[in-house]
Order: structure tokens, then sequence, then C-alpha cells
């Protein structure tokens, strides 16, 4: 928030907003604190009307993954993500360079054209990408995932965006210096971006960490799933042991709050500048 | 200035370079198979080779326009865009009650964010055990409370297997009635979706957007002695215009082309079908009957939808600046 961080004590009038704040506080996390109560709860508990389990059962958690390969559905969304990630924030972050610190014909209209693509659901494209996949021999494979989600329109936008602000004095003084365009870019510009980076990756890799339509379709072997689909298939066949159910929800989600409050500030500023399409 | 022509020959080759290995990954992954869509509409291509391949027109669209499934897909992406107005309004009202000096904002703001940050199959399996009709928190509370009041034996709605809703639609044809009146899936899908979404990323957009409206306007109202209700009507609302119309825009926009994953977790499109959107329409042609040709042919219709309201907001965008 741009507002100056001023918190002042908080007056007698504020009352009916506090208590407004408190209730809408308690509305978002009693389904949260629902999950982690029934997570810990043994099976005969789930039926109960008490939310506090009487006997406590933590050993739920290591039960998940001894019933499915959950561990396995950790590191493949991690795996996952963190390639689409890279390979996002790295060709955007080259083609950003060429769309704001270079000026070369034609760069605006290519530009316009990359913006155009912004509006295409993904829908549209995912079903030719099947097809191509499957000619290329890729479905039910780690490359299937993370090669057609690898490049961002988006993060070209975002990141040009950004380049445009750092001073164009700063590449001129390195190309005094004898600095190669790629030094350049190197040293001097993506130095300079290192929020605005950081904003591309949180972004892609909730983006990716979250997907479900493309693993949904792609993925056959259990071996390959990620997170959501091992999650939507562990539902539909031990739905009744909703206490273990809720464990792994909890664990999936774990990562994501974590990487939330180490990055809140950038987060937030990052949806407030337009970073992500709401 | 004198030297621009020389710097663009000088760096069209070195910018091809640095645009190249995004430049083809776009080219193969989403240019290249947005014509291929397009073309491939007009056939009758199926991975399954049921039939021989053959250019068939128009023919994917009229099929499209006789099924009454497809209508029913659309009647159900109205319905749950329905929730838009009360998800915008939710989060312009969260923004206004965090914005402004308060020890702790910070805090709520977190708190209010993390349903739409975490949002995903985890939440949505979450609330599948809530709403369960027979062991669900939320009908032993509901069924508890009446008890209470006396209404013992009341039943309460069972949500997520119930085709009933608020506004009475039916579910063989495009009509209404009374005995399908009620609360149902599509209401609980709804309800979680505001849960999600309002204090999300709207409400980040609209706190950005308050701390933006100048100072002297609320001064100057207090000046004219206006009400607190006359400085949101002719002050605050008329500030956040452009940002309301981004967020709605944008909500039109995500809500015609979701509801796929919601469904698919929770209902598998059901009861009856009622659940399930355009969006998950496609995807049951294309992945489980793989007739890509004529899902490639909803997909455009979809992308024609979308590609409206997108128009619509260039020149909107674009008469806003002008004035």
């Amino acid at each position: 928030m741009s507002a100056p961080a001023k918190p002042l004590p908080t007056p007698a009038g504020h009352l009916p907003r506090l208590i407004a704040l408190w209730l809408i506080a308690i509305a978002m996390s009693v389904p949260f604190l629902w999950m982690i109560l029934t997570s810990l709860k043994p099976l005969q508990e789930i039926e109960s009307l008490n939310p506090i389990p009487k006997d406590w059962r933590p050993d739920n958690y290591t039960r998940v993954f001894e019933q499915i390969p959950y561990a396995r559905y950790y590191f493949n969304s991690i795996f996952v993500a963190v390639w689409v990630t890279t390979l996002q924030v790295f060709t955007s972050a080259l083609a950003a360079f060429a769309f704001s610190r270079l000026v070369w014909p034609g760069r605006d209209s290519v530009f316009k054209l990359y913006l155009a693509t912004l509006m295409i659901p993904g829908v549209v494209t995912m079903i030719p990408n099947y097809t191509l996949l499957v000619k290329l021999r890729l479905l039910d494979s780690y490359t299937g995932l993370i090669l057609p989600a690898a490049f961002t329109a988006f993060g070209t936008f975002l990141l040009r965006q950004f380049m445009l602000q750092i001073p164009r004095s700063l590449d001129e003084a390195a190309e005094i210096d004898g600095a190669s365009r790629w030094q350049t870019f190197w040293l001097v510009v993506l130095p300079l971006c290192r929020p605005s980076l950081v904003t591309l990756g949180v972004f892609s890799f909730l983006g990716t960490y979250g997907s479900f339509f493309w693993p949904l379709v792609l993925i056959k072997t259990e071996g390959l799933r990620t997170l959501p689909i091992g999650m939507l298939f562990f539902d539909s066949a031990y739905g009744k042991q909703t206490n273990l159910i809720m464990a792994a929800s909890l664990m999936s989600v774990l990562p994501l709050i974590m990487a939330f409050l180490c990055t809140q500030r950038l987060v937030v500023k990052g949806i407030q500048a337009g970073a992500v399409k709401v | 200035m004198k030297t621009i022509f020389n710097a663009d020959r000088r760096h069209l080759g070195p910018a091809l370079l640095f645009i190249a290995p995004n430049f083809l990954g776009f080219a193969v992954f989403t240019a290249g198979p947005v014509l291929w869509s397009l073309v491939v509409a007009f056939s009758n291509w199926s991975i399954l080779k049921t039939e021989p391949f053959a250019w068939t027109g128009v023919a994917n669209f009229i099929e499209l326009l006789g099924d009454s499934s497809f209508w029913l897909t659309l009647v159900n992406t109205g319905y749950l865009m329905l929730g838009i107005p009360f998800s915008i309004a939710g989060s312009l009202g969260l923004a206004i009650l965090l914005h402004g000096k308060l020890r702790g904002v910070v805090f709520f703001r977190t708190l209010y964010y993390l349903p739409c940050f975490t949002a995903g199959v985890a939440l949505m399996i979450l609330w599948k055990a809530l709403l369960n009709p027979e062991f669900g928190p939320v009908n032993h509370m509901l069924e508890g409370a009446a008890a209470t009041l006396g209404a013992d034996g009341w039943r309460a709605p069972t949500w997520l297997q119930s085709t009933a809703n608020l506004l009475g639609l039916e579910v063989e044809h495009v009509g209404l009635s009374l005995r399908q009146w009620g609360v149902g899936a599509r209401d609980a899908i709804i309800t979680m979706g505001l849960w999600t979404a309002i204090g999300g990323n709207n409400m980040l957009l609209y706190i950005a957007a308050l701390s933006n409206v100048p100072e002297e306007l609320y001064e100057a109202a207090d000046i004219d002695g206006a009400s607190g209700w006359q400085k949101f009507r002719n002050v605050t609302w008329p500030q956040l215009a452009p940002t309301t119309f981004f967020i709605s825009i944008m909500s039109l926009i995500g809500g015609l082309q979701g509801g796929f994953e919601t469904a698919r977790v929770m209902t598998e499109g059901g009861p009856a079908g009622t659940t399930k959107t355009l969006a998950y329409y496609i995807y049951e042609k294309a992945f489980t009957e793989f007739r890509i040709g004529y899902a490639s042919a909803v997909s455009w219709v979809l992308f024609t939808l979308i590609f409206a309201i997108t128009l619509m907001q260039w020149r909107w965008g674009a008469k806003n600046n002008e004035e």
C-alpha cells in the first residue's frame, strides 16, 4: 500500500469497524480451522458435532504418505513449477530487453501482436497443443507439462513495463565502457529488475503449482501426477476418510501460505500494479 | 536523435536474438495453435478417427445450436456469473473497511487474502466436505439451529447434490418452475466463489485505487456537510469507476471461461449437468469424446464472446482517455 504506514492508536469511534473486520476475519478463517482440526481427528470422530478432536492424531499426516505417493506428487508439482518459472522468467526477460532497451524496425508492431494474444482464452490453445503433443509423443511426460507453459506474452509485457522505467543513460554508460549487449542485459539491466523478476516468478510458480486442466488431460501415469491431480483422485478414491483428505489438502496449500508470507509486499504491489490477470 | 536510423539497423540482429526463445515458444504454443484451431473448427477431425476426415463447413456450429446440453451449459455459466456483482461489491466493502489508518490492517488484509491465494483443488475438496449433507458441519449447524428454534425435522439443503436454485430454473428445458426453487449446487458454488474472491485480487485493486482518491475531494465534501453515504456516492464511487470497470470486464471474461475446475472436483458436472459450464462442455467434447474439430468450434464461440467484451473495454477505455 502506498499510504504512509503510520498506524495510529484505535480511537473509540472505530469500534463498529473493528467488529466488522473481526467478523469477516472469522468467516474467512473458520473453514481453515475446521480443516486443521478435522485433519487431526481419528476416523470415528469425523461425523462428530464437536469440531475439536478428543483423540489427537498427528500421525494422520504420515499416513497420507503411506496411502498415496504424496511425496511424489509434491516433487512433481515443485519440479514442474520450478522449471516453468525459470524458463518463463528467463525468456520473458530476454524478450522484454529487446522490446524496451533496443530500438529496431517493427518493434512496436511485434509487441502489439504479443499484447493481442493476452485475451486468447486458454481452452482455445489447449486443444491444438494437446494434439501437437500427441504428435510429438510428449503426452504423459514432464516435458509435456513444462514446455507449453514456459513462454508467456504476459511476462514479457510485465517486465517490459518495468525495464522502460530504468534510465537509458545506464545502457549508454555500459556501452561506452565497452560492454556487449549481453553484458548490458545481464550485468546492468537484469539486476535492477530484481523486484519485478521476483513478482513474475511468484505468479508463474503459483499458476503452475495450482494448474489443473493441463496436467489433468496430459498425465495418465500415477507417478507423474501433480498435487492437484493427485488430490482429485485421492478424494474420489478415499472420499470417506475426510481426516486424511484434509491433512493432504492442508499440506498442499502450506507451501503457498509460506510463499505468500515471505513475498507479501511484492505480491500485493504486483497485483496492484496490474501484474496479474485478475 | 540523429543516430536513430543507424541505431535501428544496428539493433535489429541482437534484438531478434534476444526475442528468439520467447518468440519461438509463442509461435509454436500460442499463435500457431490459435490459427490451427480456427481451421480445424470447420472439419470433423477426431483423434479416435471414428469417421474419415472431412471438411464440414459450418456443420459444427449448426450442431452446436441444436444441442440442448450446450444451452444448459450456457445457462449454467450465466447463472454462476450472477455472483459477480456480489463479489465486486464485497471486495469494495472490504477495501473500504481496510482503507485508512488502523492498527492491524496488514493482519486483516493477509487473512482476507488467504482464500484467494490458496484457491484450487484443496479448497474445493474442503468445501465439498463442509457442505456434505450428512456429515458436513454446515448442515449440522443449520439443522441444530433449526431444532433449537423448534423446527425439528427441518431438512437443510443437500447443496452440491441438488438441482434446485434461487431462480427456479428448470433442468430439462429453458424455463422456470416453483419445484426447482431452493438452494442447490450452483448456489453452493457461487457461495464458495464469494468466500474465495471477495478478499482477493479485486480487494487489493480497490485498496490501491482508494489510496489514490485525492484527499481534497473528501475535505470539500466535509465542508459541504456531506454525510458518509453522500461522500461514498458522490466522491468514492465515481473516483473508483475505472477500477470497477476493469474488475467487471476481467470478471466477465473469467466467468465466461470458468467453472471447469470447480465442477470437475466438486460435482463432476452434476447433479443432472447443472454445474457444467461452457469450459466443461469443451473439455468433454475434446478430452472425453476426442472430437477435436467440434471442440475447436465451440472454443471459438467462447473466444468470440470474450473478444466482444474486450472490444467493449477498448472502446470505453479510449473514450475515457479522450475526456
